[in-house]
């Protein structure tokens, strides 16, 4: 069979003489692998966790009815509830219990319970869509007609600065994952021109028999892709060790904000991909350096 | 000269013609093709250092794309013809000089090339050996393979009656019988 060229067979594959995993370049494919899946996986949980603040507590808002007088208090939340149920966009109301009012006020004023004459602010939760939300002036108008003494605390306002810090650290995760790619990428480039070096006298022979560039870079493609896909599951299986650990401690907070649930099914599977991904990198980058590289020789 | 017709090297200008081809306009992508038409046996052997003498002896077939199951019996046969048949597995580092060339003769005459280049063959064998491989060369030239031997044993080339001779004299290139220019002088003209 003359012309053709054909892959590379099993025999074929000892022309490259040094063992699977050797040198480094599995080891340092697998840290940075354990790097980039743990970076991921923190801009995952980020992403989740301001997904979560915007759907839970983004669109909702306080009121406060700040009357001493108790019966005036009472009839001013009445209008005040009124009033919110007429607003278009409104999806929960809430007035929060007394109980529920003592227990949050317990640590400054002690477990005695509320005293009869300490005047309290009756609070209401509202929560609404996203696009009443946004154009909440009319109820703040409607219920400054309804209740002069309500006061909003709009949640996002207070936590804008928190959202913020959130998103900051998801595009910082988001660039730290893709350095790690192109990290990676160049170690590959670094690894196929030094083993294109080690291996340059059996290139030789191989080019002078015949051998098209395709046979000899899918040696070195096939090398690098064995010792890219072990650094990776150990980087994976490293990263998802610690992420377990993390994870553990996270939920022990109990934290809503955190979240304790951990990470989802798609983002585990998005990170089990990461190694494949890191693979087939390997390979192309691999492939086209090789590629390029011979295209210089005769 | 010789790395010019193993394609080892092309030139910067002037032309070279292999079979019925200009190699030196000739586009890369197409010289493994020729390549593969070359037996080459170099100086230094250059075997593959790792590689068995058997892997040695496959590798032109291998890269040429013949089947494993229709490899054995023509390196098996080639590495006998040669007298190595019981060293097949053995690495060029554990063979002798002797060995190791008749590995590199037996490596570039298996795909049957249609051109030889051989450079110093029969340097590191002894006499017999060199009579059998010139016989070798000359039953594969019977073929029709050209056969392009480079080396100081005038008195071993003189043993083949059909050989034509260039003789190196001084850094020039001399055909003493006339036989190789074209259209070739004859030697009684």
């Amino acid at each position: 069979m003359r012309g053709g060229a054909r892959k590379m067979g099993a025999a074929d594959r000892r022309l490259l003489p040094e063992g699977r995993l050797a040198g480094p370049m599995p080891w340092v494919i697998a840290i940075m692998m354990l790097l980039t899946v743990l970076a991921a996986a923190a801009g995952l949980r980020l992403a989740s966790a301001a997904g979560g603040l915007d759907a839970g507590i983004g669109n909702r808002m306080t009121i406060q009815i700040v009357q001493p007088n108790p019966d005036l208090r009472e009839r001013e939340v009445q209008a005040a509830l009124g009033a919110l149920r007429r607003v278009p966009g409104v999806i929960d109301i809430r007035r929060i219990p007394p109980d529920e009012l003592e227990k949050m006020l317990e640590p400054w004023l002690g477990a005695g319970g509320l005293e009869a004459d300490l005047p309290v602010p009756a609070m209401i939760d509202v929560e609404m869509t996203p696009e009443a939300f946004a154009q909440r002036g009319r109820l703040e108008a409607e219920l400054g007609r309804a209740s002069p003494s309500a006061r909003i605390d709009s949640n996002a306002q207070w936590l804008a600065p928190l959202a913020k810090l959130i998103s900051a650290l998801k595009w910082l995760a988001a660039g730290l994952v893709l350095l790690m790619i192109v990290a990676s990428g160049a170690t590959v480039v670094l690894a196929a021109r030094a083993s294109l070096d080690m291996h340059r006298s059996t290139i030789e022979v191989l080019h002078l028999m015949g051998a098209t560039d395709l046979q000899v870079a899918r040696l070195f493609q096939r090398r690098i892709a064995l010792d890219a896909l072990f650094g990776g599951i150990v980087g994976l299986v490293g990263a998802g060790a610690i992420l377990a650990v993390i994870g553990d401690r996270v939920g022990a907070l109990g934290s809503d904000l955190l979240g304790s649930e951990g990470l989802g099914l798609g983002s585990w599977l998005l990170l089990v991909a990461l190694p494949v991904g890191g693979v087939v990198l390997a390979m192309l980058v691999a492939r086209s350096t090789i590629l390029r590289a011979l295209g210089r020789m005769l | 000269m010789l790395r010019l017709l193993y394609l080892a090297q092309r030139p910067s200008r002037g032309l070279i013609k292999l079979f019925g081809e200009d190699i030196v306009t000739m586009p890369r992508k197409r010289l493994p093709g020729f390549r593969r038409r070359i037996g080459v046996v170099f100086q230094d052997f250059r075997l593959v250092p790792h590689l068995s003498a058997y892997d040695n002896v496959a590798l032109p077939l291998r890269v040429a794309g013949v089947e494993e199951r229709d490899l054995d019996t023509p390196v098996t046969e080639m590495l006998a013809w040669v007298g190595l048949g019981h060293r097949s597995s053995a690495r060029p580092a554990t063979l002798s000089g002797g060995e190791q060339q008749r590995v590199a003769i037996a490596r570039a005459v298996i795909a049957r090339p249609e051109l030889l280049v051989a450079d110093e063959p029969t340097g590191n064998v002894d006499p017999e050996m060199a009579r059998r491989l010139l016989h070798l060369f000359d039953s594969l030239n019977k073929l029709g393979t050209t056969v392009v031997v480079a080396t100081h044993d005038l008195h071993l080339i003189s043993s083949i009656a059909r050989a034509e001779m260039l003789r190196l004299d001084r850094g020039t290139l001399n055909d003493p019988t006339g036989a190789l220019r074209h259209p070739p002088r004859r030697a009684d003209a």
